[in-house]
């Protein structure tokens, strides 16, 4: 039987991976930030995935506005890196896992949950910048990745409610997979941002310590925040912490901390990262 | 017929509604179009011949021509797509949040290593009234 054996929640800002990408982890502004997942990459070492579920958004890189799903998953057997404008990120392509993530089709539709599939999709900084910064910048990544695509971009988008509800049809759908295996998923974006108009650079340090407190102790206190509330609290971009909550719902109710960090800014934004791991 | 909108309080912010979503979507799928490199030196060329080729209306191609990042978003543009627009100038994205919040981008980096902006006093329209 696969089973779920963690969860990680890191922010995916572009900003980080070019840091990474053009070499400036070390100058001043950056190195607070790579330092902050030294003890994530020893932890994700030792735990030894033998796959990892990836959440994310995308950014009008696979999908424009012709397409608009509002959850995805990712069948194919490798996904290319998005050329978002600078050429593509210089890491490795991502490969799928085929067999599991049509299992957790089947499953999930047949639980309610009418998810896309998808066959061919490029996969942008909201996918690889989560991996460069739990894996560092390996030839390769150590395992195959199912991308789950969620759209955060037109409004409305998914409830935190819905999210979590999907998180527990994916730990459902991985725990009926008959192969033994080491399942991560990931919850990536937030934490509190705002991208655009007279108010970005929104920022709120109180909010996002909360969340993440909750994270761990008292999720079903999170599952309720209406979409206002983030908007208004957390800024336009901060709606985005809805997809933790699918990698929560994936989790047992009873869930150890590992690792938390948390940091301001990276560009425009709250960086957040929790690790939390099943006691079962 | 439509459902309520409780953040249009929300000052200085759009939400990229079913409305905007519709209203913008040529403006977005012209931003789009400047993935592919030819097609950002044949914008380049001739901006607004190129414009010309999309079905937006004539206010919206005005808010490209000027670079008018906050009146693309009013129009139906959404950051993650005039953000292609913006990487086409050569403009980060932290540059253009500077430009939409009306500081520089100095100002605004500063802002931001100080902790960023506060909630306080900025939840509500009614909280900006006496902004200029």
């Amino acid at each position: 039987m696969a089973r779920i054996i963690a969860g990680v929640a890191t922010s995916h800002i572009p900003a980080v991976g070019a840091a990474l990408d053009n070499g400036k982890t070390k100058e001043p502004y950056w190195r607070p930030v790579f330092e902050g997942f030294d003890r994530s990459k020893e932890w994700i070492a030792e735990a030894k995935p033998d796959v990892c579920i990836v959440v994310y958004n995308d950014h009008a890189s696979a999908f424009s506005l012709e397409v608009v799903p509002t959850f995805a998953i990712g069948c194919a057997a490798e996904f290319p890196i998005a050329d978002e404008g600078w050429g593509p990120r210089p890491v490795p392509p991502v490969k799928g896992y085929p067999e599991l993530a049509w299992h957790i089709v089947q499953s999930t539709v047949l639980d309610e949950f009418d998810i896309t599939i998808v066959n061919k999709m490029d996969v942008d900084h909201g996918l690889t910048v989560p991996l460069s910064l739990m894996f560092g910048q390996p030839k390769e990544w150590p395992c195959p990745i199912i991308p789950i695509c969620v759209n955060v971009v037109v409004y409305p988008v998914p409830t935190g409610h819905r999210c979590y509800m999907l998180g527990k049809a994916i730990r459902k759908a991985v725990e009926s997979f008959d192969k033994d295996l080491r399942v991560v998923i990931f919850g990536t974006g937030g934490m509190s941002h705002q991208l655009q108009g007279p108010r970005a650079g929104l920022i709120n340090k109180e909010f996002d310590h909360r969340f993440l407190d909750n994270l761990t102790r008292d999720p079903e206190a999170l599952v309720r925040i209406p979409h206002l509330e983030y908007l208004r609290e957390t800024g336009s971009e901060g709606i985005e912490m809805v997809m933790w909550l699918i990698m929560r719902g994936a989790l047992d109710d009873d869930v150890r901390e590992a690792y938390r960090f948390y940091h301001v800014p990276a560009s425009n934004t709250a960086l957040g990262h929790i690790i939390l791991e099943n006691k079962t | 017929m439509s459902l309520p909108k409780e953040y249009d309080d929300l000052p200085g912010t759009t939400v990229f509604d079913a409305e905007q979503a519709r209203q913008g979507y040529h403006l977005n799928m012209f931003c789009m179009s400047l993935m592919k490199p030819e097609n950002r030196a044949a914008f380049k060329a001739d901006e607004r011949g190129y414009l010309d080729k999309w079905p937006m209306t004539e206010a919206q191609k005005q808010t490209v021509l000027k670079r008018d990042w906050n009146g693309m978003l009013a129009l139906g543009g959404n950051i993650y797509f005039t953000s292609k627009l913006a990487a086409t100038d050569g403009l980060s994205f932290q540059q253009i949040a500077a430009i939409m919040t009306g500081s520089t981008q100095a100002e605004y980096a500063e802002m931001m290593i100080k902790g960023g902006r506060s909630p306080d006093g900025n939840r509500s329209k009614s909280e900006w009234k006496n902004r200029g």
